[in-house]
């Protein structure tokens, strides 16, 4: 092939068809108006959404502190809260999404109003964007936000390979949101499942998609996991040892060793099938040597520890909020660690039991069955151990706290679905039906997004420096436990009834009914969106009633709380010396808390660098270069991304100096507030009186 | 139609059936009016929540209906594995839930902050005791479910033959888009959209795809398994009853996938001769012709407009003069990526010889 043969398609494969609205004008029948109705609609607000945004940004002249006080960032802190930003404005559509899935499930005997294509699209970005771009980002926010306040450092090992990870996961975020707008994303699943994603069954765009979504997402996250790792092994504040750590820490620790592990063999996967479709290779085709189950292999050898690098963050925000907000240290901190550890380790030995079905011996599905059920006791002691903490406490149902009881409630019940699936002989009859569906959704929802939205009121008032409200909290709190039984609990019986996932529509009448049930859950879950919207809104609004810049407006444990809120850039204007578990409770305590240091000492940050933006540019383009088979830009792209990383070798210059005396007249300034605040005892806890100054704890007594 | 009565039919009516192409698997509004569940459009969602359990638990009273359901189980594999489901389900609800939900919503209210009478024990977070039951606990359990995870995964290996004093019978079972293809070798007969099985007798099936990977699944009979272009697996069933059940693909593959159902009927031996002797006589040709038809994507009333003078006796497709050959073909040409079969995947030798009830012929030789 020749370079000119590059430039005979400048536009590669796309071309007027590939817009949203072109089938409804071309076949204007009823099912094409509908669903190129729905679908415009959404690309519409897509690129309404960014209209509005880029006026918003010009008309209040925000461009450059965008871009030199957030985008080009390498502050953990600004990092962790732009992963939540995506995290939530990916809630947002995903979540719709589920919803429309409901309704026309609801409506579904006999047909519906979506059509078939539509409807798999819409299951499989719900579940790509659920998976990697709304609990991964989130997740990774918090572990960036508050990990490294929690260890006591400055900022994680690789603060410009942070902001790249971030963008990465931004590009990918980004060629998801794209695909609303032009060309059609896969109807392939989240699991993308060969060879219905090879050429032979799914010429378009939509698995290429898919696949450089993934593979962005996959390198971000690969990153994240080596840099918070690297921080946690070595940016401890001197005397923490490993068993110092407070729990959230050691979660954040497994999460990003599975991180490390488990995101390779998915790049594989979605590298070979990449292979197949781009270049005629055979690896997961039916014929000529191809074959589907390595690829079923190589993803959930992935996906099971996926489950996990998901759910242990949240466990670890757990362990922080039921803790803290019992006034009790956590119970059998050893035994957590342990479990963590075990979960993390067994984690990567029962990937099979996603398919058991498929025609492998008895002895090979027993073992992988018992190996799945041996997590239910390292998870078994946790909640166990939840329970211990509470017991003999003193327990403030804050809306983390109702989180955190909705979650070992519902997880529970999850948690044995899931023993039912681990049989073998069970799940032969379970497998694939929206018996699956009720449970990945049973453990996910209370386990990881619940513990996400926990982790967002708990630690909210450290990011902005004043409270959430309490009371539209608790709603919508309430309304996201309700709303998930009414929305996953039928799935369970229409599952056992043999209605299989994914099913667009269908002609059993015993079905609606539940059908229905599960709709109506769904409206609720839509309802608890929308109340965490609202009470964002009136948190803004009344924020100088619930301002506690002192820092710790629940009584915490550990050294996040430790700091103004917001915390100066650097966490820290004095490394804090450690001596033990529940550091900043000891320190309270023995009354070293809000000491007036001596000397001050000039602090080293990282420079802004423009890598990150840079890269997330590069990499959204030479995705979409590759999904449309724009050559030129794919190239051209390539060879920036090689030239961004080289020029980047050559900068030397790449710290900067607060100087002693500006750190110490912001440390001042915030001890003076401390001086002057009033302590409040945790019955004013949600009252404007909270000003983040706790009453003295005498004997570990929380007042 | 009910369709039980499906043999008696075949023997009074035989000239003439309309085709139903709209038809799936079975007309839901044959079933008599069951439980409330079709009746509560007013009823509170909690209400018509419960009723649905009601309904799903009635299902079995409701004869003439198509059976959904393990826990409706119409043969052996499924009704072990209804067992097992209780047994599971019952442990875990008496030892994991029990506890845990007892001693929640007690700490919950004796540990309230607003609780002053209650002990506080601030910087208490170890106990051996309570370690040691919160590990043994999960073990135990852990322990005694696998016993039963590893007596059962052997005891219902789909692959395991079935118990019986009788040979099974053979069917293989070809998936494609979006219908399965049931050929009943030893018969030289195959049908599309209804999978007949004598009562009592176990049936083996082998199972290949000829498109994407799918999940062949009769929920009231037993185990699901995957079929897999280029391979064969195996599933051994058996239906004790007459009735019908429903057949699926839960495996997503694509715009009909929803609607590639089937019907499992059972029927007693005498009217399975009936039925495929019946087959044998009014079934088109399984030619090159109309399996091209059959392996484009479509549903199965898509393709009975599509295949050129379709005779339908209710809206399912048969085919008399099978070749044993046939999916071995189907399997070889699946692997080697060549559409199109060889013309000994249809050579009528040794098809279409009358069905003498067993095994009593020699056994096909099938490449896998």
């Amino acid at each position: 092939m020749n370079i000119a043969a590059l430039f005979d398609h400048p536009l590669g494969r796309l071309e007027w068809a590939s817009l949203p609205f072109w089938q409804m004008f071309q076949h204007p029948t009823k099912d094409n108006i509908i669903n190129g109705c729905i679908d415009t609609g959404a690309a519409s607000l897509v690129v309404i959404g960014a209209i509005v945004l880029v006026a918003l940004l010009t008309r209040y002249r925000l461009w450059r502190p965008l871009w030199s006080d957030w985008l080009t960032s390498a502050d953990h802190k600004k990092i962790g809260i732009m992963y939540i930003v995506i995290a939530l404005v990916m809630l947002a559509r995903a979540l719709v999404e589920a919803v429309l899935m409901r309704t026309q499930q609801a409506f579904g005997l006999g047909g519906g109003f979506l059509s078939p294509d539509h409807f798999g699209q819409l299951f499989s970005t719900h579940g790509t964007i659920m998976i990697f771009f709304m609990a991964m980002p989130f997740l990774t926010g918090v572990i960036n936000y508050v990990m490294p306040m929690q260890i006591g450092a400055r900022d994680v090992s690789f603060p410009v390979l942070n902001s790249i990870s971030l963008g990465l996961t931004a590009a990918g975020a980004a060629l998801v949101m794209i695909s609303l707008v032009i060309g059609k994303f896969s109807t392939g699943g989240w699991s993308g499942y060969p060879p219905y994603t090879e050429l032979d069954f799914s010429p378009g765009v939509g698995p290429d998609y898919w696949i450089w979504a993934l593979s962005l997402a996959g390198l971000g996250s690969t990153l994240t996991g080596i840099n918070v790792a690297v921080t946690i092994y070595k940016e401890r504040a001197p005397g923490m040892k490993l068993m110092h750590m407070p729990m959230f820490t050691w979660t954040a620790l497994c999460t990003a060793l599975l991180m490390i592990y488990a995101m390779p063999p998915l790049t594989v996967a979605t590298a070979q099938l990449a292979l197949d479709r781009y270049l005629g290779f055979h690896n997961f085709t039916n014929d000529l040597g191809g074959n589907t189950m390595h690829f079923a292999n190589l993803f959930w050898l992935f996906g099971h520890p996926e489950v996990y690098i998901l759910i242990l963050p949240a466990f670890g925000v757990y362990s922080e909020t039921i803790s803290t907000f019992s006034g009790k240290a956590l119970f059998g901190y050893r035994s957590m660690v342990m479990a963590t550890m075990a979960i993390a380790i067994l984690s990567f030995t029962v990937w099979l039991h996603h398919f058991f079905t498929m025609g492998q011996n008895a002895n090979i599905n027993a073992a992988f069955g018992i190996a799945s059920m041996l997590i239910g006791i390292p998870t078994g002691v946790k909640i166990y151990d939840w329970m211990w903490t509470m017991f003999r406490g003193r327990m403030r149902l804050t809306v983390p706290m109702v989180y955190a009881l909705g979650f070992i409630v519902l997880f529970v019940l999850g948690g044995m679905s899931g023993i039912l699936l681990a049989s073998p002989t069970i799940d032969y009859q379970v497998h694939n039906t929206v018996f699956l569906v009720a449970h990945f959704h049973n453990v996910a929802v209370p386990g990881v997004l619940f513990g996400m939205l926990s982790a967002y009121h708990f630690w909210f008032p450290k990011a902005f420096g004043f409270r959430l409200d309490e009371r539209w909290g608790k709603v919508s709190a309430l309304c996201w436990i309700f709303g998930f039984m009414g929305a996953f609990f039928p799935l369970y019986a229409l599952g056992i009834m043999g209605l299989p996932r994914r099913s667009v529509a269908y002609a059993e009448a015993r079905y609606v009914p539940l059908e229905w049930v599960a709709f109506g859950g769904a409206l609720l879950i839509l309802a608890a969106l929308l109340a965490l919207l609202w009470q964002l809104w009136v948190s803004i609004k009344n924020r100088e009633e619930n301002r506690v810049f002192v820092g710790d407006p629940w009584a915490g444990r550990s050294l996040e709380w430790a700091s103004s809120a917001p915390p100066p850039e650097y966490n820290f204007a004095v490394i804090p010396m450690v001596e033990g578990r529940d550091a900043f409770t000891t320190a309270k305590e023995n009354g070293r808390a809000y000491l007036r240091p001596e000397t001050y000492a000039d602090i080293e940050l990282p420079k802004n660098s423009a890598m990150g933006p840079t890269i997330a540019v590069i990499g959204f383009a030479l995705a979409f270069g590759l999904v449309w088979q724009i050559w030129w830009l794919v190239g051209l792209t390539f060879l920036a991304a090689i030239a961004s990383l080289i020029m980047r070798g050559f900068a030397r210059d790449t710290t900067r100096i607060i100087p002693a005396q500006e750190v110490q007249r912001e440390h001042q300034r915030w001890l003076n507030a401390v001086a002057q605040a009033r302590a409040i005892s945790r019955a004013d806890e949600s009252k404007p009186s909270n000003v983040g100054l706790a009453l003295q704890a005498v004997g570990g007594v929380v007042p | 139609m009910n369709p039980m009565r499906l043999p008696v039919e075949a023997r009074t009516a035989v000239t003439k059936v309309p085709v139903h192409p709209q038809r799936l698997s079975d007309d839901p509004s044959s079933c008599p009016p069951r439980a409330a569940s079709t009746k509560c459009g007013r009823a509170t969602a909690f209400g018509r929540w419960v009723a649905s359990f009601v309904t799903l638990l009635m299902l079995s009273a409701c004869a003439g209906s198509t059976h959904l359901s393990f826990l409706d189980p119409q043969g052996p594999v499924a009704d072990a594995q209804r067992v097992h489901f209780y047994w599971v389900l019952g442990i875990m609800v008496v030892l994991v839930a029990g506890p845990i939900f007892l001693l929640l919503p007690f700490f919950v209210w004796r540990y309230r902050y607003g609780n002053k009478a209650s002990r506080y024990t601030p910087s208490w977070s170890y106990s051996g005791l309570l370690e040691i039951m919160s590990w043994s606990g999960p073990i135990l359990i852990v322990i005694v479910l696998s016993f039963f995870v590893w007596r059962d995964a052997h005891l219902l290996d789909p692959y395991e033959p079935l118990a019986s004093e009788q040979a099974p019978l053979k069917v293989e079972v070809i998936g494609y888009d979006w219908k399965w293809l049931f050929i009943y070798p030893d018969q030289g007969i195959a049908s599309i959209g209804t999978l007949a099985l004598p009562t009592g007798r176990p049936v083996l099936l082998h199972l290949t795809s000829a498109t994407v990977m799918q999940s062949f699944f009769i929920p009231a009979l037993g185990s699901q398994i995957y079929v897999m272009g280029g391979m064969v697996t195996q599933l051994n069933l058996q239906a004790n009853a007459p009735g019908a059940s429903l057949g699926e693909n839960t495996m997503y593959s694509g715009a009909g996938f929803h609607q590639q159902k089937f019907t499992a009927r059972a029927m007693s031996p005498a009217d399975f001769e009936v039925w495929t002797g019946k087959v044998r006589a009014t079934g088109m040709p399984l030619d090159a012709q109309n399996l091209q038809a059959i392996a484009q994507p479509s549903t199965r009333s898509d393709l009975i407009a599509a295949l050129p003078g379709a005779r339908s006796m209710d809206g399912d497709v048969y085919f008399n003069g099978v070749s044993r050959s046939l999916f071995p073909a189907v399997v070889m040409a699946t692997m080697d990526g060549k559409p199109r079969l060889p013309d000994s995947a249809f050579d009528h030798a040794g098809a279409a010889m009358p069905d003498t009830g067993a095994a009593s012929h020699a056994k096909p030789e099938h490449a896998r």
